[in-house]
């Protein structure tokens, strides 16, 4: 007798949690012979808004955490991935990736955590700038993370993409809010597990799986979020999120590249647009 | 007399957080730690101050404070019983043939939001139900809006409604903002007659912390070097291991030395630090970890 | 008023049993060979030395001593090995190096502990000061390797080559890692060398190199004393040499190669001017004086050495200064409760108690608190001189020990003058409630390193440096990668 395994259940991520959404409803995963693989959970409106509360509420101990620190989280991540890197080849293999690929797109999310661990102490050196002003001041302008940030994750390379746009957020010192892919949906909860493990606090990333179209208008028009990363390049979308976000002027980053494996898909720039700019004053006359 | 407070000394809080980091790193082991254990364990004024106190609690509160281990030969008693104003006599009683002092708040503790009349009631009461020792709570809110003289004044009058009680004056540390507010409260109460400046009432978020214990012991200190007067200070709430007594006993030890080092002059306003220190004394002896079950909860 | 310190009223009573750290679960050989090309091999003409516990002098290993020929071959390893690491993906260097940082971590205590044998400083100091510092330093360089087209603008960088670093005995692993973690993340391969009385730790770190997995040949550390440096320094295939050490030396490297077109960085001495205003936090004040003189037996080439107090607040600052010094514990470098472990070695301590003794000829006030201190080792209590001018020796020249020459001054022009008035400039800290006073001073100061209430604080993110005799270049920090990249 073969042994019978025990399936895994997907549920959301929210406040370093795993609960079901509160509405109850779900939406099928199906392989490439259209057998279903998860129900995952179809995510509302107020589990987005739970989500913002937690994300708000864990903010500013996030951004006041070393840099050092952030780094050093961001590295364990990768560390965990790396452990459980086989883990994630299946899920993307099953939901219908070949193997070369999947290995391919789980190798770059590692090395992607880890270029963006290596941000974590430095894009402060080279964003900021002390201004020689005219007058007998110290002044020096420094980034600052913009605080929380909803994220709506590509579509395509379910994992690579997740990290791609969650990443640069994360280590500029923002708390995030996340919808995964609607198609590819499976490791982005796998992956919630791996940020259970890595020292990240509660609250910071916050994973929702569910409709783009049913949530977009939330994720834009919240008022006690700063900025929104949309990944894709449906017009209307981008047009919705752009409307939307003027009630409170949230910040709009829109990433249209698919080809999340290209190296111009990492930079320090990433994490500079979820920044906003202080510049300080001081006499310097005695 | 109302000192001058213009002339205080400043305090930078990261270079005090980092003089604390030195004291939270000696390692206290062996004879000095059960020298230390036993010290801090006479220096418990052991309390209870909830709403929900009846005198059956505070019977079986002090019924401990007599009998902490009877399996532990040669430790001192706690320093004193700390009660709300009408419980005083029940404990008055109950410790009799002791020389556990009671402690009792006064001054519509916690808040201290009330007329001077009140306070002076609430004291007075206090007083003739056989307190030893009266815990006072400053207008915090007078304190701030730089009413000096109103705080200085109001601690002056309830010293005096103390009569032979000791005073000692709560300045809520944690509602003072800064270290250099805490430096002229314990001035202010100092200058006004105090026996002992203590730091919370256990009832807000934060209650004792080093960096502010350290403050108020650096007050102590100039204060004796102008005065040549003794302050005794007591840190309370949120000290509740015996690790974390230790360690404040390590900043008593370097900052004022051996004369201070005595319950006449330092308490601990604790309730669960007494079964922790005891757990460590057992474990010192026998060098097996203990469980709460082997200790009596009152 | 009360002195503080003259009655002894505020006298510690409570004594701490001593505290010693294990020392069980750390390996230290009999016997260290070089680490060449990726192996532990023997020296050619097969001398060793000694290396002692200067808390207890006595032997605690030996290491091997690398001859001009063994310089040679580690040389050449490196430069065999330069072409296939310069080529490596940066991301791929920056791997190994996030490995060797992760791998201090986990061995860190055994690390700490082997330092302070070595080297005589307090374990409370190595193990949440030195090696925390140097896995962060390996840490945040491993993070530069695949970025540095970020780091100059409108430049191109590439490695510089084959680097020859030789490093002090005052922050043996720390040093170790301010030089290797930049040059390998840059793409250089490095032949190292260690001071001589301190080349455990450093040996130590050699085996996590190897247990890293780093290609042979891009990290070799071959142990010596000066005649293995000068093989390294005058070694023709060597690009970049840096030296952390003594002026006197870092002039002679300079001397040396001069003509060629080696590339040079020195970290030197210094006589760090650290200025007390009468609007400071005085008790942080004091407390930083402490950290600026007495922190590593004042081992420190950016020590706050010479205290310039405002007049007005003069009295009260030595005052309360005696009274802390009468709490320091000088004593074994392994009881946790230390404060001031031993002197590096009895060579050191010959020079440090000459300069006491000059400067009590000179003429100036000596104050010493009595120290319980063990019979056997090197051990100098925290010294103080009173009343010394700009004119004295003891001012002027770096003693590198807990010796704290005290002077006082009237107004800021005065102070400033002062404090630039030296050969060095490597640091100086400003102690001041005001801020307007606080940039004034930062800006007037001739230091690569100012501190403004506080001192002796070292970050991988923050650069660090001298100006004049006190040396160039930087270390840490954007600007520590340039030492080690040219530009097309």
């Amino acid at each position: 007798m073969s042994r019978l395994d025990i399936h895994k259940t997907y549920k959301l991520y929210i406040g370093g949690k795993f609960p079901r959404t509160e509405s109850g409803r779900y939406f099928p995963i199906t392989d490439k012979k259209a057998n279903v693989i998860a129900n995952m959970c179809l995510a509302s409106r107020k589990d987005f808004r739970n989500a913002v509360v937690v994300a708000r509420n864990s903010q500013n101990a996030w951004a006041s955490t070393s840099a050092l620190n952030k780094g050093q989280i961001l590295y364990r991540i990768a560390e965990m991935l790396e452990g459980r890197k086989e883990q994630f080849i299946k899920e993307i293999e099953n939901q219908g990736s070949t193997r070369k690929r999947a290995i391919k797109e789980v190798e770059a999310a590692i090395d992607r955590l880890v270029y963006y661990a290596g941000w974590s102490d430095k894009y402060q050196q080279i964003f900021s700038a002390v201004n020689p002003v005219s007058s007998a001041h110290f002044n020096f302008s420094a980034p600052e993370p913009m605080g929380v940030v909803s994220i709506i994750a590509p579509e395509e390379h379910g994992l690579l993409g997740l990290v791609s746009a969650v990443a640069p957020a994360l280590v500029g010192g923002n708390t995030v809010v996340v919808l995964a892919s609607g198609t590819l949906p499976l490791c982005s909860i796998s992956f919630a597990e791996v940020l259970h493990s890595s020292d990240v606090p509660a609250g910071v990333v916050n994973i929702l799986t569910g409709d783009k179209k049913e949530l977009i208008p939330h994720m834009a028009s919240h008022m006690d979020v700063n900025a929104i990363i949309y990944c894709g390049k449906d017009a209307d979308e981008i047009k919705k999120i752009s409307q939307l976000s003027s009630n409170n002027l949230k910040r709009n980053i829109f990433y249209k590249k698919t080809d999340w494996f290209n190296e111009h898909t990492q930079s320090p720039y990433f994490i500079e647009k979820t920044q906003e700019i202080k510049t300080t004053w001081h006499p310097t006359k005695i | 007399m109302i000192p001058n407070l213009n002339n205080l000394p400043s305090y930078d809080t990261l270079g005090v957080m980092e003089r604390v980091d030195r004291f939270c790193k000696r390692s206290i082991k062996n004879t000095s730690k059960v020298e230390g254990l036993k010290l801090a364990l006479s220096m418990i004024d052991l309390t209870t101050l909830e709403g929900k106190d009846t005198p059956g609690k505070v019977k079986q509160l002090c019924y401990k404070a007599m009998h902490l281990h009877e399996n532990l030969n040669n430790i001192p008693t706690v320093a004193a019983i700390c009660v709300y104003p009408t419980y005083v006599k029940i404990a008055k009683n109950e410790l009799k043939g002791s020389d556990i002092q009671v402690a009792s708040v006064a001054t519509a503790f916690p808040s201290g939001q009330s007329s001077l009349a009140t306070k002076l009631m609430d004291t007075k009461f206090a007083v003739e139900q056989g307190a030893d020792e009266i815990d006072m709570v400053i207008s915090r809110g007078e304190f701030l809006a730089g009413q000096y003289n109103f705080v200085f004044d109001e601690i002056a009058a309830i010293k005096e409604a103390c009569g032979e009680a000791h005073l000692k004056v709560i300045l809520e540390t944690g509602e003072l903002d800064t270290l250099d507010n805490v430096r002229k409260a314990s001035e202010i109460a100092m200058y006004a007659g105090a026996d002992f400046i203590k730091t919370s009432t256990g009832k807000i978020q934060p209650a004792a912390t080093m960096p502010v214990t350290y403050v108020m012991l650096d007050a102590i200190k100039d204060f004796y070097l102008k005065t040549g007067k003794m302050i005794g200070m007591k840190p309370a709430g949120g000290i509740s291991t015996s690790k974390i007594a230790l360690q404040y006993l390590v900043m008593l030890n370097e900052v004022l030395g051996e004369r201070w080092m005595d319950k006449n002059y330092f308490r601990f306003g604790a309730s669960s630090l007494a079964n922790d220190i005891l757990m460590q004394l057992v474990k010192s002896e026998t060098g097996f970890y203990q469980s709460s079950n082997y200790f009596s909860k009152d | 008023m009360t002195k503080i310190s003259d009655k002894n009223i505020f006298t510690a009573s409570w004594s701490y049993d001593k505290a010693l750290e294990s020392t069980d679960h750390v390996y230290i050989k009999d016997q260290y060979e070089l680490f060449v090309n990726g192996d532990f091999i023997k020296p050619v003409e097969g001398k060793y030395f000694n290396t002692v516990n200067p808390a207890t002098n006595k032997v605690i290993s030996r290491v091997a001593e690398a001859s001009a020929a063994d310089v040679d071959m580690a040389v050449m390893a490196a430069k065999k090995a330069f072409k296939k690491w310069s080529a490596l993906s940066g991301k791929e260097r920056g791997k190994y190096i996030f490995r060797i940082a992760r791998l201090i971590q986990e061995r860190a205590k055994e690390f700490a502990v082997i330092e302070s044998l070595d080297g005589g400083k307090p374990i409370r100091e190595s193990r949440d000061i030195d090696i925390p510092l140097a896995a962060n330093h390996f840490f945040y360089y491993a993070g530069w390797a695949d970025k540095l087209s970020y780091a100059f603008p409108n430049r191109k960088p590439s490695p510089v080559g084959v680097a020859g670093q030789i490093i002090p005995w005052n922050f043996p692993l720390l040093m170790a890692a301010w030089k290797l973690a930049p040059a390998l993340a840059t793409g250089n391969t490095v032949v190292l060398k260690p001071a001589e009385t301190t080349p455990l730790t450093a040996l130590k770190l050699a085996e996590i190199i190897k247990e890293s997995g780093i290609p042979d040949g891009v990290v070799n550390i071959i142990t010596g004393a000066g005649q293995t440096g000068a093989a390294l320094v005058e070694h023709p295939y060597i690009d970049k040499i840096a030296f952390t050490g003594s002026t006197a030396v870092g002039k002679f490297i300079k001397n040396a190669i001069a003509g060629t077109s080696k590339r040079l960085t020195l970290e030197l001495g210094g006589k760090g001017a650290n200025i007390i205003f009468e609007d400071a936090a005085i008790d942080q004040a004091v407390e930083g004086i402490v950290n600026a003189i007495f922190f590593n037996q004042g081992h420190v080439c950016c020590a706050g050495s010479r205290l310039f107090v405002q007049e007005s607040v003069a009295d009260l600052v030595i005052d309360k200064l005696k009274q802390r010094m009468n709490s320091l514990m000088v004593g074994d470098p392994l009881d946790k409760n230390t404060d001031i472990g031993a002197i590096n070695s009895k060579k050191q301590l010959e020079t440090i108690e000459s300069y006491i003794r000059i400067g009590k000829d000179e003429g100036g006030e000596i104050y010493q608190p009595k120290c319980k201190v063990p019979k056997e080792g090197n051990w100098c209590p925290p010294t103080l001189f009173l009343n010394v001018s700009q004119s004295h020796r003891i001012v002027q020249e770096e003693i590198f020990g807990p010796v704290l020459a005290i002077q006082t001054f009237r107004t800021i022009d005065e102070v400033i003058e002062k404090a630039n008035n030296t050969p060095f400039g490597l640091s100086a800290g400003v102690w001041t409630d005001k801020g307007a006073k606080i940039f004034h001073l930062t800006q007037k100061l001739n230091a690569g390193v100012v501190w403004a209430n506080t001192f002796n604080k070292f970050d991988a993110t923050s650069p660090f440096g001298g100006y004049k005799e006190s040396g160039f270049g930087r270390e840490g920090g954007l600007h520590g990668l340039k030492p080690y990249v040219k530009f097309d």
